[in-house]
């Protein structure tokens, strides 16, 4: 398999960052930095991965199959997860889970047709302070509204998002 | 320092060494405590809870399976709060899994269902949903119904732990774990089903075995398979005179936890349509079914005449018969045809090496030294695919006590996966075994095995290099089937009685060898029992009279004159010697309709010609045996009460003519079994190449010739 | 950057820096104290390190409050093994989010905590394991690692101490049970986060087989100004056995939700009222949740207590990993308990019987209980299965899930009693298949 020049350097720094013979090490962090490159973790990605760091398949898919961030499937360009545990929830969270259901015609993990947006209800994203909170791929947006969510939804369907943590 | 630690169980002073768990003091006190995911000999897990126990001065439970003893301290195993716990751990396993217990296979032999009876409500009090995935197959032998999992990873362990094969895994958290098979969809492994026997519940099941019976409406049968030459006892389930399965039930043999595919599934050969039921004799040109006393007498009329005219008779005998049977077979060839006209097909070279130790009785391993052994060396075997239960318990050495395993091979192994192996292209194995004889000659003890590649001149040199390295060294001569060994010992050679006594003490000179007995063209009769040499090469002897005893219509069969329908080893009383040495009992499972045990084939044709052979009951035979067959004198009690012991025959020189190129192994790996293999419909149906499980990238890559690989890192967990 | 006001009510020791320009570059922590306690450090035996640090009663920022100087000396010295100092920055409790802001904020006191934990043991490499969702962190910490070695303080001949030590980020890919440290250690080798049995304990059997020392972001950022400053200054900011300052993460129905550094012990409702501008609406407090989703909740009668690990357990709860979550008046309890359960169902590794079992039954009987499907027996079951769960898993997954549970039950018994009175929601779909 072939990645990006700047994934293969991640991956040579990563490599060399365990020691002598512990190369398992980097099996979760390729997974993990490789489906964001292709977008989802590939049967060719796990033998790659396997392959890479010198374990078999199995212990690769065991490994996929334990970490929720890992994902057989693609999701949309933009996956926007939203927060319902404790502090999200004591300010509105599960309203806004609603809202974004309903608005975006998407249930938990679905992919909307044009494959632009995904939705997932996650657990505690670390923003408790701030909340409701949400992320769009790894961009943190914090004490979101649903007009707030309707903005960067819009946002997002006009191409005119921006990455910056609010 | 012999340090003894004191402790008190159920009220018990109790003593242990350090690191006793706690779990296995009680079991030796007589106190069961109860665990799904502790096994012995597997990695501790500490994840069933079921184990829980009250310990003195510590407030919470205890786990007892990860619990060392320690001095003073005060378990009990039965309080109310202890009985709470373990009936809170059921009631928590069963709100998931299915109460399809009337129609589970493991229903009335389950871990699980002994736990409710014990410590179960008498109802439930989960009222939601049970989760339900549905069920698997993943290889033509193993099924997975997920609900009824209760992970406790003893499958997991003992494929990887135990065998080295690695193919299941943990899938997916919490409440939706799994296990999960290497290749996605399925299994590529060795099929040998021990995660299904080993199973506490019915998750895993057999692809022969399930929805067929009940486990309380079998017998249970404990007898050795007939495949290869370890000698696995394998416990068969008999039903209405039927083997309806073969698992490991009885850990008593000398396999312990193991069993391959063909001792789990291979028995399936027995009641194959094309078995032959009635003896056949040629008229016509055909063969045409006839009654025993019609063949038997077209046999005896047949050997009376050839033997009134001096003809040249031969006798081929078996690597699956008993030893009793092979003990009358040679007795009526050299007794009543009078000639040495007999052989087997030798797929190792068991005479020599006994001549080479010159009657070292102690040079000879047995089948416990390889779990014990410091240090063993292979050489020529691919072990896991040919002796299975070897490579296991080598495996099982390294991994429990810290054995040592050396392997000198053409190609790549298992063993590559953690002992020091060296490749060496065949008939340059002594120059790549000087490259570890420093290491060798360092350790304690040697146990060297090699296979049918060393023969002849080269098991004297073999001896002479382990005389060399100054320690103990034992050895095994690897052979092909259940029992080749046995064949060896009762004197189914045409130089040797019995007991590697040479023929001249019968009066005879040495006879025709297997390939001078097949390359003769002025054979007038050939005898074949329980073989089926014409598989590999035509009889060159146009008239011979060919009498075949066999299960199947073999290509040998098919020229014969008259067959005579015969009994498996499974259908038979009577003992076996494994490669080791070891002496097992076999005992009868399937009550077979129509064909005979060989050893009552060959008294009835003794009587057809008036000959007095001895014996005709297998006890009898076999006390003759013990009277007269060195090394044999076994104490009858262990065999009888089905044990092994060791037959050590070598006493001094053997007489015997080298014949280095008549020893050739038959090549089986895990998934054939000569002739046998071919009528079993379950190994036939494992068509995974098990070679693949060689590149998995986590062994060993591949070594260059010449060059030791020494590896001392841990590779497993 | 911060993403609330501070508190005049703060002290501030280890978050000063958060609001100076550009706070995670090296000049900035250059310029502000910055690398002057590791070269303190430099100078003193591990003996002397350790004893500081029991001086200054450090106890563990992550959620037990284990006494760090102690911690560290469990570490065995000359095993002939590698040693490793491993940072858990995998922060993933419930109401928790405080490592966010001190590794955006200042990624080089983090730094400087575990050099200072790496000369101790004499380690050569260490990690910091970040959890996956925070990836603009790893960035931040990957750019400030670099910084490090280019200045000097990370790679060969450190400060010309002759010692080498290597620091990498390491991601995780969600999963809370990573927080554990000991699967935490498990994820770091490349596989399952299962925790492993102990003992032996991190300490000994740590990171690839070494002895390791473990701590939390927070922990490693309070030490080098207990260098700086001295153990003996540290322990006088909190209460007995409980030195320092912590980040205190409020959340939930307050005026001013926000994380605050706060000295230890400092009393929970004032934190409430006077830091956090009193419950939101004017409505009136009902309970407060104090560490973290994992700890049992307060009633509101029972807040009036300092903030520190010792009275909190004395209130049968934990300060945790300093998350406290206000909930007023309004707030439905069995929601929340439903909720949180829910949490520890998706979390649960599956290891073990009673946790994998029981936080599924626990959130299918509060799922149902929620939907107004509920009988009077659930409610003691809720309790009794909580109970069967306490003390018999694995790891402390299960009871950080049945601690909690067991106590929304014993403190608002009365609202679970409530919800009895209403009518079902829903008509009830059969969960013929709950993943």
């Amino acid at each position: 398999m072939t990645f990006s020049p700047e994934l293969e350097a991640r991956f040579a720094k990563l490599l060399n960052s365990y020691p002598p013979g512990r190369q398992r090490s980097a099996v979760v962090p390729m997974l993990l930095y490789a489906q964001d490159e292709i977008g989802c973790v590939t049967q060719e990605l796990v033998e790659e991965v396997a392959h890479r760091c010198g374990v078999t398949a199995l212990q690769v898919d065991e490994v996929i199959g334990y970490y929720s961030m890992l994902h057989r499937k693609p999701l949309g360009k933009y996956h926007v997860q939203i927060c319902t545990n404790i502090a999200c929830q004591a300010v509105g969270a599960e309203d806004l889970w609603a809202h974004a259901c309903k608005n975006l015609q998407l249930g938990n993990k679905e992919v909307s047709p044009d494959g632009l947006i995904s939705l997932e209800e996650v657990e505690c994203i670390g923003a408790c302070a701030w909340a409701p909170a949400i992320q769009i791929n790894y961009d943190f947006h914090h004490q979101v509204t649903p007009e707030k969510f309707d903005r960067l939804m819009q946002a997002l369907a006009d191409r005119t998002y921006s990455a910056r943590p609010s | 320092m012999a340090e003894v630690i004191n402790f008190t169980i159920d009220g018990q002073k109790l003593q242990a060494a350090p690191g006793t768990l706690v779990i296995n003091a009680a079991k030796q006190a007589g106190i069961s405590i109860p665990s799904f995911c502790y096994y012995d000999n597997l990695a501790l897990q500490a994840a069933c809870r079921m184990c829980l126990v009250e310990v003195e001065k510590t407030p919470k439970l205890q786990v007892a399976c990860t619990l060392p003893v320690a001095e003073g301290m005060v378990v009990h195993t039965d309080t109310p709060q202890v009985h709470q716990a373990r009936k809170s751990m059921v009631e928590f396993l069963l709100t998931n899994h299915p109460l399809d217990c009337p129609v589970c296979d493991k229903g009335g032999e389950c871990e699980l269902q002994d736990m409710a009876f014990r410590y179960g409500a008498g109802f439930s009090r989960f009222r939601e949903a049970k989760i339900h995935v549905d069920e698997k197959q993943w290889s033509p032998v193993v099924y997975y119904d997920a609900p009824r999992c209760i992970l406790c990873y003893r499958c997991v362990r003992i494929c990887g732990e135990g065998l080295g094969v690695s193919a299941l895994g943990i899938g997916n958290r919490g409440a939706m774990a799994e296990i999960v098979p290497n290749r996605g969809d399925h299994l590529e492994c060795d099929e040998c089903g021990a995660c299904i026997d080993i199973c506490p519940v019915g998750a895993l099941t057999s692809g022969a075995y399930r929805y067929k019976t009940r486990p309380w409406e079998m017998e249970h049968v404990g007898t050795v398979c007939t495949h290869c030459s370890n000698g696995c006892k394998t416990t068969l389930g008999v039903r209405n005179g039927r083997i309806i399965r073969a698992n490991n039930r009885d850990r008593s043999g000398v396999n312990g936890e193991f069993l391959c595919i063909k001792g789990r599934y291979g028995f399936d050969f027995y009641d194959h349509p094309d078995r032959l039921t009635t003896p056949l004799v040629r008229q016509g040109g055909e063969l045409k079914p006839v009654s025993w006393a019609q063949a038997l007498a077209v046999v005896a009329k047949r050997f009376t005449e050839i033997r009134a005219r001096n003809g040249k008779f031969a006798v081929i005998g078996s690597n699956h018969t008993t030893n009793e049977e092979n003990y009358q077979l040679q007795k009526f060839a050299r007794q009543v045809l009078r000639t040495s006209n007999i052989d087997h097909h030798r797929t190792g070279d068991v005479a020599t090496l006994l001549d080479a130790l010159q009657g070292r009785a102690s040079a000879l391993a047995s089948t416990a030294d390889l779990v014990n052994a410091k240090a063993a060396l292979v050489i020529d075997s691919d072990l896991a695919q040919e002796q299975p239960l070897l490579a296991f318990s080598l495996r099982f050495n390294w991994r429990i006590n810290q054995g040592h395993v050396y392997a000198v091979t053409p190609g790549p192994v298992r063993e590559d996966n953690y002992a020091t192996t060296v490749r060496a292209e065949p008939g340059r194995e002594f120059e790549q075994l000087q490259l570890l004889k420093d290491r060798l000659a360092a350790e304690p003890e040697l146990v060297i095995l090699f296979g049918a590649a060393i023969k002849g001149e080269d098991i004297r040199r073999l001896v002479a290099f382990g005389d060399s390295l100054g320690i103990p060294v034992k050895y095994v001569a690897l052979v092909d089937y259940s029992n080749s060994r046995g064949a060896s010992d009762m004197g189914l050679l045409p130089d040797l009685l019995p007991g590697y006594r040479p023929v001249s003490e019968a009066g005879l000179e040495p006879g025709l060898d297997y390939d001078q007995i097949l390359a003769a063209t002025d054979l007038n009769a050939l005898w074949v029992v329980g073989a089926n040499p014409l598989s590999r090469q035509p009889l060159a002897s146009q008239d011979a009279f060919v009498v075949v005893q066999d299960l199947f219509l073999t290509e040998t069969a098919q020229r014969a004159d008259v067959v005579l329908p015969a009994f498996c080893a499974y259908e038979k009383n009577g003992t076996v010697t494994n490669v080791c040495g070891d002496v097992q009992k076999l005992t009868r499972g399937p009550k077979t309709m129509g064909p005979k045990p060989d050893l009552d084939i060959i008294a009835l044709l003794a009587k057809e010609m008036r000959e007095d052979l001895g014996p005709t009951k297998v006890a009898d035979v076999f006390a003759e045996i013990r009277n007269r067959v060195h090394g044999y004198n076994l104490p009858l009690v262990v065999i009888e009460s089905g044990g092994a012991a060791q037959a050590v025959p070598p006493n001094d020189r053997i007489q015997i003519q080298s014949r280095p190129e008549v020893v050739r192994s038959a090549g089986n790996t895990l998934y054939t079994s000569g002739t046998l293999g071919r009528y079993s419909p379950m190994l036939n149906s494992v068509l995974e190449a098990p070679g693949a499980l060689y590149h998995d990238p986590h062994i060993a890559p591949f070594v260059a010739k010449g060059s030791v690989q020494v590896d001392t890192t841990e590779k497993y967990g | 950057m911060r993403y609330n006001e501070p508190s005049p009510l703060e002290q501030m020791i280890i978050s000063y820096r958060f609001d100076l320009p550009n706070p995670a570059s090296i000049d900035t922590y250059l310029a502000n104290d910055g690398y002057v306690a590791i070269k303190k450090v430099l100078g003193m035996t591990p003996e002397a390190i350790i004893d500081e640090l029991k001086v200054s009663s450090l106890r563990g920022r992550g959620g037990a409050g284990f006494p760090t100087g102690m911690k560290w000396s469990f570490v065995p010295r000359n095993t002939g093994k590698p040693t490793y100092v491993i940072c858990n920055s995998d922060e993933s409790e419930p109401g928790t989010c405080k490592d966010r802001l001190l590794m955006e904020n200042d990624p080089h006191q983090l730094i400087e905590g575990m050099l200072i934990a790496g000369w101790t043991i004499k380690s050569n490499k260490g990690y910091i394991f970040i959890r996956g969702e925070y990836r603009y962190l790893i960035d931040i910490v990957d750019r400030a690692i670099a910084e490090a070695y280019q200045r000097g303080y990370l790679g060969k001949n450190i400060l010309g101490s002759g010692w080498d030590f290597d620091l990498y980020t390491h991601t995780g890919a969600g999963a809370y049970e990573c927080g554990e440290e000991s699967a935490l250690l498990e994820s770091l080798e490349g596989k399952r986060g299962i925790p492993r049995l102990k003992p032996p304990f991190p300490a000994v059997v740590g990171a690839f087989q070494s002895p390791t020392i473990l701590n939390n972001c927070e922990t490693y950022s309070a030490i080098p100004w207990i260098f700086r400053n001295g153990g003996a200054a540290y322990a006088a900011l909190g209460t007995p056995k409980n030195g320092g300052t912590r980040l205190v993460c409020v959340s939930g129905h307050v005026n001013k939700p926000g994380v605050y550094e706060l000295p230890m012990g400092f009393n929970l409702l004032r934190i409430v009222n006077e830091v956090c501008g009193g419950v939101r609406n004017g409505k009136k407090l009902k309970a407060i949740i104090p560490g973290g989703s994992s700890s049992p909740v307060l009633r509101a009668d029972e807040c009036d207590i300092p903030y520190d690990f010792d009275s909190l357990a004395k209130a049968k709860t934990m300060a945790g990993s300093g998350g406290v979550v206000v909930l007023d008046e309004d707030t439905d309890i069995v929601a929340v308990a439903l909720r949180t359960i829910k949490f520890y169902a998706h979390e649960s590794c599956g290891w073990c019987i009673p946790c994998r079992e029981g936080t599924n039954w626990l959130k299918k009987i509060l799922s149902r209980y929620h939907e107004g499907f509920g009988d009077e027996s659930d409610i003691d079951l809720i309790a009794e299965l909580a109970n069967n769960m306490l003390g018999r898993t694995f790891c402390a997954l299960g009871d950080a899930a049945a601690m909690p549970t067991a106590g929304f039950v014993a403190k608002f018994r009365n609202e679970f009693e409530d919800y009895l009175k209403k009518s079902p929601r829903f008509q009830p779909a059969p969960e013929l298949a709950v993943v």
